[in-house]
Parts: structure tokens; sequence; C-alpha cells
């Protein structure tokens, strides 16, 4: 059976032209980019080149990259990094970050800080209003996400970068989400750290990259043989680092296709769900365009993802990390929605692979298994 | 690190490698440097009766810049008076060779011992004068 | 175009063995879900390939898979194990850790760090050799030593450090015992069931596997508790959180699959080839062999050439890749901190190379190295003052230098 791919948010395919650029690296070219012998130097050229290409794909100069093993080791890095060298006060995330944000945020409470967290409307925007009045406190850093990993709302972090500024506050923005979805740029958001992922734009996972204002005093995660001018300690991921770099390269020259193709197919998708009567969270808000987060009445997400796995459609009940528990997602009740509705939510995002012709199949499959338990439901009760 | 092509150049064929009759009363000797920095040069000058080097050889433990460098100034050194020896700026050498930041001190030490070997010989000079 | 230069630099970082990434390259393109989405094949087919190969790191030293914690390598490895071990057990146990002056960076500066947040620390002396003495040892802990941190193999210098005496010591003076091996595995026989060591670190890319991925030990028996480091989705129970890179993951558990099968008849073949080295280095005058040679890894020759300088003499071998002291911290002209730690000279420390073998060096690539070792030496001492002292029988150690 064709399984059909619509878990995009939570990692994607790697792109044919990525693996190329990473082959040589994976065998050929094994050095370690720290020696100083052709085989160093060939690492340590690959991996100054997808610095470049990073920083052209996010707006930012090349020395503002940190290279790191992954987004959440980025995320961890600018909330501890940050807040351990500046006296506690208070820090700011919003309602809607991924636990690799907020719980670090939680974390500085027993250094003394105190974790707030701003509240979201029902379109899963940041609530600018709150955000202004939290600011009454001495507040360091505020951590908000550009994108959200489930409804795939929009945040205007310009703004509340703007707002912050004023306050003195530092602005980390986790911006996994948005690259290769939206355009992103460093120096136009006025944010002082960003985490851009490589697998969530087609390159491997392995690879992630804190977008670093270098006049802010950070302290490192990892210590040990100084690599990334001593902020991240540890041997270079190098074929994961040149393949992030390419999938970079190619997220940015396929943004608007990419746009284009996705956005044509949740048209698609959501025409069809309003027949079905779904609820789609964030709907009247700015979303980007690949992702669509709904539920159905009465239907419980975890039966339904079953069901529509064995028919053959990988989708998500909430983002993929917090998959473990039976919690109903957070971002939904942040957002206002019932525990009931939210506790059957379904995420499908997609990517340039799909097609219309998946959309059409998995409404169908849709319908009849909506029939199929509420029928069961209707026995049941 | 990027070693420039004049550099490879002297480090792979280095000029007048060698050692002169350190108790000839015309040879001046300059060693400057310490192992443990890393750097020892050995200069040695002849010197002709009109003040002119007649020739010049070296040694020298360090690294690729360093035996560059001391190499350099042997081919600077011969021909010239020991006055115009001594007014050898360690940022010629360097300009010459174009030594990266780190290696500077590969020219100072070479500057050193030229002065080293200069006053050498004018102490083996004024020695013999005042016999 | 001129030839590669033949690699022995085994110690800073192996090829992939292609074996390895065969396994790796599927998990790239057709199997390439998140292994922590629980809803559909993609993520159950990653989640499947990650517990294969946490089996796989487990088998190599005789633990138990649920021992194994995935991080992002040897560096994060031994962060995790040091800060977390040692902020767990600090109101407990106490505020003092003990290391080794030799151990990697990777160990030092996490160490440096739990001191700037108060706690103190002994950096304990190798003996010349670069072996620990127990005796030593023993008196460095304190009533409130918390965590000691001893390496397995050095990756300067190969000595085998006798962590199973060092752990028994530990054990019984209640002291939490890490030990970084990331330059152990394939190397020496690890067998956690008996040793008494409570944390340790592993590397995928010393041993044949992919850059970027490695594993913490974590005893469940004695259970030994870690503060993460690294706070998100809960992944690794909660120890450490992020994504896991499934093919590298895969690449490491195949890598130590083979290096469990093959690692006695390659360490065989490995120590003959050091040997004819050894041997035919020895035939250069002044040349000193660093460290210990019965308790050291047959892989690794570190030799310091007396009277040449240490990067005129790298230059000098372009023909080979080697190390002149660690890969991590080479790009610094200061001497080896480690070969100074065993009373070496600066001089003979700055001299110092490290040649170190592996699965895919030949014979010929040792009778060449041997060849290009002897030629270049000869050149350099030519033009080294220190040698032509030294051959007119003066005493380099009794030369009045000129500060500089």
């Amino acid at each position: 059976m064709t399984t059909a791919y619509f878990d995009h948010n939570s990692t994607t395919a790697l792109k044919t032209e990525v693996l190329e650029a990473m082959l040589p690296f994976m065998v050929k070219q094994h050095g370690n980019a720290t020696s100083r012998h052709v085989y160093g130097r060939t690492a340590r050229a690959a991996v100054e080149h997808a610095r470049e290409q990073v920083a052209n794909a996010v707006g930012a100069y090349a020395n503002q990259i940190v290279f790191t093993a992954s987004g959440t080791e980025a995320n961890n890095f600018a909330v501890r990094g940050i807040c351990n060298n500046l006296a506690p006060a208070q820090i700011l995330t919003s309602a809607i970050e991924h636990p690799c944000v907020s719980r670090p945020a939680l974390t500085m409470q027993a250094h003394g800080w105190q974790a707030s967290s701003i509240q979201v409307n029902g379109d899963c925007n940041i609530d600018m209003a709150h955000l202004q009045k939290l600011l009454q406190t001495p507040t360091h850093l505020i951590s908000a996400m550009l994108v959200n990993n489930e409804t795939g709302a929009i945040q205007d972090i310009a703004a509340a970068a703007a707002i912050a500024r004023q306050h003195k506050a530092y602005v980390h923005t986790d911006a996994v989400q948005a690259l290769g979805k939206i355009p992103v740029d460093f120096f136009a958001l006025g944010v002082h750290a960003m985490t851009v992922s490589s697998h969530k734009i087609g390159g491997p996972l392995g690879a992630g990259a804190l977008v670093l204002d270098k006049r802010i005093d950070i302290q490192p995660l990892l210590y040990g043989g100084g690599q990334e001018k001593g902020l991240r300690s540890g041997t270079e991921n190098v074929s994961a680092i040149v393949g992030f770099g390419a999938a970079c390269e190619l997220a940015v020259k396929n943004l608007s296709a990419f746009d284009a193709h996705t956005a044509n197919l949740r048209h698609h998708l959501e025409v069809g769900l309003a027949k079905l009567k779904a609820v789609v969270f964030g709907y009247n808000g700015l979303r980007v365009a690949n992702t669509s987060f709904f539920a159905f009445n009465n239907i419980e997400g975890e039966t339904l993802v079953t069901a529509l796995d064995k028919a053959g459609f990988a989708v998500a009940s909430g983002s993929a990390c917090s998959s473990d528990s039976t919690e109903p997602s957070h971002v939904l009740l942040a957002m206002g929605v019932p525990e009931y509705l939210a506790r059957g939510a379904v995420r499908v995002s997609f990517g340039l692979s799909n097609t219309i012709e998946e959309v059409e199949h998995f409404l169908l499959t849709l319908k009849q298994e909506l029939t199929r338990l509420s029928n069961l439901t209707a026995i049941a009760a | 690190m990027a070693y420039s092509d004049k550099v490879l150049d002297h480090y792979e064929n280095p000029r007048n490698v060698g050692s002169l009759d350190k108790n000839d009363p015309t040879v001046g000797t300059g060693m400057v440097g310490a192992p443990a920095c890393g750097d020892v040069m050995k200069l040695m000058i002849k010197v002709n009766e009109n003040g002119i080097i007649e020739d010049a050889k070296f040694k020298t433990y360090g690294c690729g810049s360093a035996i560059a460098s001391s190499s350099l100034v042997t081919e600077w050194l011969k021909g010239r008076t020991i006055e115009e020896a001594y007014a050898i700026k360690n940022t010629a050498i360097a300009e010459e060779l174009a030594l990266p930041p780190v290696k500077i001190h590969c020219s100072v030490l070479a500057e050193d011992a030229i002065k080293a070997a200069v006053a050498d010989i004018k102490a083996k000079q004024s020695a013999k004068a005042t016999i | 175009m001129e030839r590669p230069p033949i690699y022995l630099d085994y110690s800073a970082t192996t090829p992939v063995d292609i074996r390895v990434a065969e396994k790796m390259i599927p998990y790239l393109t057709e199997h390439y879900g998140n292994p922590a989405s629980r809803s559909h094949p993609y993520g159950w087919t990653a989640e499947k390939a990650v517990e294969n190969a946490r089996e796989e790191v487990a088998k190599l030293v005789n633990a138990d898979p649920r021992e194994i914690v995935w991080t992002s390598g040897a560096t994060e490895s031994n962060n995790l194990a040091i800060k977390g071990a040692a902020n767990f057990y600090a109101s407990t146990k106490g505020k003092h850790i003990i290391t080794i002056a030799t151990e990697h960076k990777a160990v030092i500066d996490p160490v440096r760090e739990l001191e700037r947040q108060g706690f103190t620390a002994t950096y304990l002396e190798p003996e010349p050799d670069g072996l620990v003495d127990l005796v030593k040892f023993k008196a460095a802990i304190q009533p409130d030593t918390v965590l000691a941190s001893v390496m397995l193999v050095n990756n300067e210098i190969g000595v085998i450090q006798d962590i199973e005496a060092i752990g028994d010591i530990c054990r019984e003076a209640g002291v939490i015992f890490h030990v970084d091996a990331a330059q152990a595995t394939g190397k020496v026989k690890i067998d956690l069931a008996s040793l008494a060591v409570d944390l340790m670190s592993f590397s995928a890319h010393k041993t044949y596997g992919p850059k970027g991925v490695g594993a913490l030990y974590v005893c469940r028996k004695p259970r030994i508790r870690i503060e993460a480091q690294m706070h998100g989705g809960g992944h690794e129970r909660g120890m450490r959180s992020g994504t896991l890179a499934t093919h590298q993951i895969v690449g490491m558990g195949e890598a130590f699959r083979i290096a469990r099968e093959e690692m006695a008849s390659e360490n065989e073949r490995i120590r003959m080839l050091r040997d004819r080295l050894l041997a035919g280095l020895q035939d250069i005058e002044e040349t000193y062999v660093n460290g210990d040679l019965a308790h050291r890894i047959p892989h690794n020759l570190n030799i310091s050439f007396n009277y040449v300088e240490g990067e005129s003499l790298i230059m000098a071998i372009k023909g080979i890749a080697v190390s002149s002291g660690s890969a991590c911290t080479s790009a610094s002209l200061e001497p080896s901190y480690v070969l100074r730690a065993l009373g070496r000279s600066d001089e003979l420390a700055h001299s110092s190379i490290r040649f170190s073998i592996g699965r895919f060096t030949t014979e010929a690539d040792v009778d060449y190295t041997i060849r290009l070792l002897k030629d270049k030496i000869e050149k350099l001492r030519e033009l080294s003052p220190l040698w032509e002292m030294f051959k007119d029988g003066i005493d380099i150690s009794k030369v009045q230098w000129a500060a500089h």
C-alpha cells in the first residue's frame, strides 16, 4: 500500500540535491574540520560554505551562524545561554511554544527567574496587549516562535521585537517552522537570536543553527574543543552541516513554488473539510500555506489518526515530539479551544511531493472513516 | 595554515644553509630565540675590510616562516654594508614573505639575528683594534 | 594533481566504513520518519531502527540497551555526564570533582565551568608514562567528592587507564565515576556489567561511524541520576530532548556491530603495523616515545623528534596526514598540554607527532611513512642549530637562552 505523507512539519524527506551534496562527506572526505591537514581543511571549507548558505537564507552574516546538532539544542542554547549570563528577571515565552523553548525557560526558575507565558488569541496569534502588560515587570528575554508547528499561524515577531526593545529585553524566535515556508530575514525581524533546523526543510536530521547577534553575551551549553568560536564545542557534523547548507539554498529557491503548490492543496483540503463540518484551527489568522489543523465534533483524534494511517495517510495528532502523551494540544488549549474538541485534532502538513489526487483520496477516506466512526459512537451510546 | 608561495619556496629550498668558522675574526655570529619558544636562529656573516658582507649562512630551528625569514635575510645581507644590514626592519621581511599576523614574530627574530651578528662582528673588530 | 596524503590521523576522526554508509543511506532517503512520530509507519520504522542501534551499542560494551542515551557526540555526552551528575548529586554528596590533567578538553572545560559555579576540582597529574597512580588517586578523594572523570584511552598518547581499579576505589568511596571512552570503542574490550563505572561517553566518528552522534551510558544498577542539559519533548526518558537523527544513530549501531565482530582480528593487524612503524622510526637518533608502550592501544604512536621544530616537521611531511597534538587544539600554537603534563619539555612537546593507525592503513603506508620521516628529519636537522650543538657535545639545557 502506498502511503501519502502529510506530516511534513514533523520531518521532511531529504532532497536529492541535498543527498548528493552530502555523500562525498559521508564517506570519502572524512576529515575532522579542526585538523590542519588537507582532509581537515576540506572539511573546514565545506562547513564554512554551508555557513554562508544558511546565512544567505535567513538574511544574516555568516559569522552570526552557530551550528548545533538540532533545533532543540539551538533553542536550549538561546534560552538558557542568554539567561545564564544575565541577572535574574522575568523571561517570557508565548503560550504556544514548543516544549524545547518553554521547558528551558521553566528551568530558569530554579536560578531565580520568573517564567511567564504570553497569551494568544483564538487565531493562535500573540496577544500584543498582554505582552505589553507583562513587560511592566522587568524582563530580560522574550522567546516567541515565528510560525507555530501545529496550526501554522504566523506571528508578528517584528512587532513583538519592537515592543521588547523599548523595554530593553532580548528577543529570541524559533523559526524552525518558518524557514522555507515564508521569507525569513533576521535583520528585518529585529530579533537578537533565531533558531533554524535542517530536517524541516529537506535537509538531514542532525543539524540546526542559532543565528545570533554577536553583541549578546551567551553562555555555551557544551564545553570542550572550542569549536564554533567557543560557543558550541564538539566535532562538526560535516555531512549534516553540508546538507543543511544545500537545503537552505533550495528552500529559498523553492519558496514561492512551495507556497503556491501547498496553498492549492490546502485550499482543496479545506473546501472538503468544510463540507464534512470540520473545525479548522486558526483559519481566520495568517497561516503558512502548507498546514491545516482540524477536528470534528465527537470524533476522537487518536482513533481517527489510527484509521487514517491504516488507510495509508501519515498525519499527526499533535506535534510529533509530544505525540507520546495523551494530553490535548497545549496550543489549542491556549487558543481557548474546548478540551473535547482539542482531543480530536488532526494535523495535515503538505510538502512539494504531495498531489491533488492524494488530497482527494484523503477526503474520500476521511468521509468513510467519519461515517464508520460516528456509527460506532452511536452504537456505543 | 596557508603559507605564501615565497615562504614555501624558501622552506623547500632554503638558501645559504650552514655555518662559517666562528673563530674567524671576520665572522660575526648571532644566535637568538630559545628552544622553549619554538624558535632558535643562528646567523653568521663574513665581513671584509670594507665593512661589506661577503657571505652569510644560517641554521634555524623553528616553523616554516622562521626558516623562510632567515633564509631570506641571508640573501639580502650578501653585498650590503654592516650599517645597511643593521637597518633592515622586520616589517620588510614580513612584507616580502607575506607573513600572517601570527607569524610576525619570525620576522622580528630574523631582525634580531642580524643585529646580534652585527654586534658580534663589531665587538670582534673593536677587540682587534684595542690589541 | 598530487595524490592525497596517507591518512594516519584515525584518532581525530575515522572514515565512515562503507558498510556503515550503506546502512545509513536508506534512512536518509526512503525511511525519513521522525522516530518520535507515533501515528504512522514512517515514525515506527525510524523508531525500530533507533532501538536496534541502541542494542548494538549496548552489546559492544556489555550494557543494557536501556542504559544507553543518544547524544550528538562525545562532547555532549561528557558535558551531560559531568554537569548532569555533579548538579544532581551536589546537595547530597558534595561539590568536589576529580579529573586528570591529561583529559580531553570536553572533560576539562565542563569541570572548569562547574568551578565557576562554585564546585572545586582536583586535576590530578599522571605519572611520566601517562598513567594514573592509584595511590595518588585515592588520596585525592575528599569527603565531599561527588564525581571523578577519567578517560579510558588518551586521545594523544593512547595509554589505557586502569578504570577497573579506579572504579572500585570510587565505588567504595561513594564517588560517581564517569569514563570518557570516545577513543576506546573497538580498541579495548569494555565490560560494563563487571566494571564499577556509572557513566561512560561514546562517540561514533572515532569508530568508523558518522560524525554528529554519540551516546552516554547511564548505569541502572546502581541507578545513577543526571540532570538533563537539553530540555524539550522529553526524548530519551527525559535525559536528553531533541529529535533523534535516525540515519546517524543507525550508522553508530552498525559501526559498533562491526567493531564488536572484528575488533580482535583488526587489533592484531594494527598492532603489527604499529610495531613496524615504531621499529622504523626508532632507527632515527634522538626520538622519544610519549606515554607508556605496554598499557596502550595498538593504534597509537606518539613520538617526539628532538632538535626538530614541530610545525616545520608537519610542513615537511605533507605526504602523510597526522596530528601534532589533539586535533581539537591543534589550531593553537601552544605545545600539547597532555605532553607537558607528562613532564616533557616544551621542545619535545613541540616536536611530537601523533601517528594513529586504523582499519584502512596498509604496510606500504607504514613503509612510506618511515622513509618520509627519515628523509625529512635528516633535512631539518641539517638546518637545526640545536642539532649542530648537540653533535658538538653541547648540553642545550645548560645554555643560557636570551629571554624572548
